[in-house]
């Protein structure tokens, strides 16, 4: 049976449904992108007219690792809940005995998670540029944050970091025994991505648009891997009783077909009796 | 096709499941162990046994949720092996224990969901008839949360029906249900009998599996009996009628032993009769005219049935596993 993008959608339309019916996810994706919009603002409104050219190119670079922190951190603990959630709440087993693939099971739920976090990312993006444009006194912000690279940077950093929170997360999920520890360790996944962010935000690199597809295409190629690791680390039987799968072995022989009663001896006979 | 109880698939028709020496171990602990046996299309075969005998983890194992440690099996005409889990799972329906809905959605979208993932569209038509088979067309718009666990049952049912499987197994389909919401569940499985789909139905009530069940195997980690109720009954136990009289015989031994047909006899109470027969029916009119010119005065007299229940009693009581469960 092929890959189906049809049962791909349906995961990913049950996904955004729960989503959007559950308060603690409606609030989680809505309370964060607000500190994480508002901490930049008020940083772009405080660099004055006066300030050096320097250090107005290093308060914008504070300000996109602060707006590529809400991708990488928002589905983290969404992710982290994916599978572990269900099998909590013992919906993953009746999923789970459906034609339904590892792959398209695990694809639609990180889209379920992708998409409202580099939605929201964008958003922020949109919303940070605009009161720039309107509200900010020095003119040089509006220039650092018009910058081809930053830009590029943020339409290519917003999903590939989503992708590499949403990978570990699941990961974790696929692989945890409770929800808190999930979401807890599933928090730490966006360290790594974020470290590099910081390198470039605070000109360790400078940024440039050969560096931001260098960047792009190394998180590409992680989040490619991630998925096949999170895909072998999926296993069905784990999931279900808590214990590895093991190799069936040899086996056969004759079974009748339906009829007369068959006693079975308890020890050391056969099935037929 | 339509087939009512009794009309026991007979061994000529296509085989829905069969198990073949199939074992299945987690590390050092046996959930079940060379089980053997076979289900007829359109059969409705019970699965007894008492807790941590296996009956569920054979479930998942013929639902391609586990892998058997050993042995093999073919469900619903297809070889039981990794790769063929998602063809297994297309054409079989599993309803586990737990119906886990998602309880944020409403039935119709938890039904929706599942038809999407059987590859079904336009699945209005088919969510209809499933949830007017079990009777919850109103309910289509509530969400699961808000439903009884009867309610619940009956969509985990529901979703077991949308894509019309040619094996479905039921994992204590009536656990925890109030018992007319039981009795409905018992209607819905004699309605899928009557459209000759092969149910195989794991259950703690004997009761249950004695009225629904064509046969009913028995399992404590390896399989103790396969077989109709009537023919477990008369394997296990022989036949006897059971004499009551309205005072004590004198001389019981003088009656029934000069009586044809009678094999043996015990008293069971003061004034109440067990007598071993062959042939309960011919031998009782015997009985009755031996009595009568014994000068008795009969108060009964009936053949004495042994229900499941003893037989599984019978069996499990023979084994010390699972006494000691």
């Amino acid at each position: 049976m092929k890959f189906s993008f049809g049962r791909l959608i349906a995961v990913l339309r049950k996904e955004l449904r729960e989503y959007r019916r559950s308060p603690f996810i409606v609030g989680t994706m809505a309370v964060l992108p607000l500190v994480f919009l508002v901490e930049p603002l008020i940083t772009i409104f405080r660099i004055g007219p006066s300030v050096s050219a320097n250090a107005v190119e290093k308060a914008v670079g504070g300000t996109f690792l602060l707006l590529l922190i809400a991708p990488a951190l928002l589905p983290a603990v969404i992710a982290a809940y994916s599978v572990v959630g269900e099998r909590e709440q013992g919906t993953l087993e009746p999923l789970l005995t459906t034609p339904l693939r590892r792959e398209e099971l695990l694809l639609g739920k990180a889209l379920g998670v992708v998409v409202p976090a580099v939605g929201i990312a964008y958003v922020l993006f949109a919303v940070v540029q605009i009161c720039a444009r309107l509200f900010a006194s020095n003119p040089a912000v509006v220039s650092a944050l018009g910058q081809g690279p930053h830009i590029l940077a943020e339409i290519l950093f917003a999903p590939l970091l989503a992708g590499w929170s949403i990978w570990v997360g699941i990961g974790i999920s696929a692989r945890a025994s409770d929800v808190r520890v999930a979401q807890q360790l599933g928090t730490l996944s966006s360290i790594p991505p974020l470290a590099v962010v910081a390198l470039v935000s605070f000109n360790v690199f400078t940024p440039s648009v050969t560096l931001a597809v260098v960047f792009a295409l190394v998180l590409l190629v992680a989040d490619v891997i991630l998925f096949r690791i999170v895909s072998a680390l999926f296993d069905r039987e784990r999931l279900i009783t808590g214990a590895r799968a093991q190799r069936p072995s040899g086996g056969g022989g004759h079974v009748p077909p339906p009829g007369a009663v068959r006693r079975i001896p308890r020890i050391g006979g056969t099935a037929d009796g | 096709m339509v087939r009512a109880r009794g009309d026991t698939p007979s061994a000529t028709q296509p085989t829905a499941l069969i198990v073949d020496h199939l074992t299945k171990r987690f590390g050092e602990r046996t959930a079940f162990q060379d089980v053997s046996f076979t289900v007829a299309s359109g059969e409705v075969f019970g699965f007894l046994g008492p807790n941590g005998a296996g009956k569920t983890t054979t479930v998942r194992t013929l639902g391609t949720l586990i892998a058997p440690t050993s042995g093999s099996a073919s469900v619903a005409g297809i070889p039981l092996t990794s790769d063929n889990g998602p063809e297994i799972r297309q054409r079989i329906s599993v309803m586990p224990e737990n119906p886990g809905l998602y309880q944020r959605l409403t039935v119709i979208e938890n039904l929706q969901l599942f038809a999407s993932l059987y590859g079904q569209r336009n699945a209005g038509p088919r969510i209809n008839a499933a949830l007017e088979a079990v009777n919850l067309t109103a309910r289509g718009h509530d969400l699961c949360g808000s439903l009884s666990k009867g309610l619940r049952q009956r969509v985990g049912l529901a979703r077991a029906l949308l894509n019309d499987p040619a094996v479905m197994f039921l994992d204590e389909p009536t656990s925890g249900l109030d018992p007319v919401a039981a009795r409905e569940v018992h209607d819905l499985i004699n309605g899928l009998r009557q459209r000759g789909v092969t149910v195989f139905l794991t259950t703690h009530r004997l009761e249950e599996a004695e009225r629904l069940c064509d046969r009913v195997a028995i399992l404590n980690t390896t399989l103790r009996l396969v077989g109709k109720p009537d023919e477990l009954r008369e394997s296990l136990f022989s036949r006897s009628l059971l004499v009551e009289t309205l005072a004590p015989l004198a001389a019981p031994g003088d009656v029934f032993n000069s009586t044809n047909g009678v094999e043996s006899w015990q008293t069971e109470r003061e004034s109440s009769y067990v007598l071993s027969v062959a042939d309960p029916r011919n031998i009782a009119p015997q009985v009755v005219r031996a009595l009568v010119a014994a000068g008795a005065d009969i108060v009964s007299i009936t053949e004495s049935r042994h229900s499941l229940e003893d037989v599984y009693l019978q069996l499990i009581n023979e084994d010390p596993e699972a006494s000691r469960r």
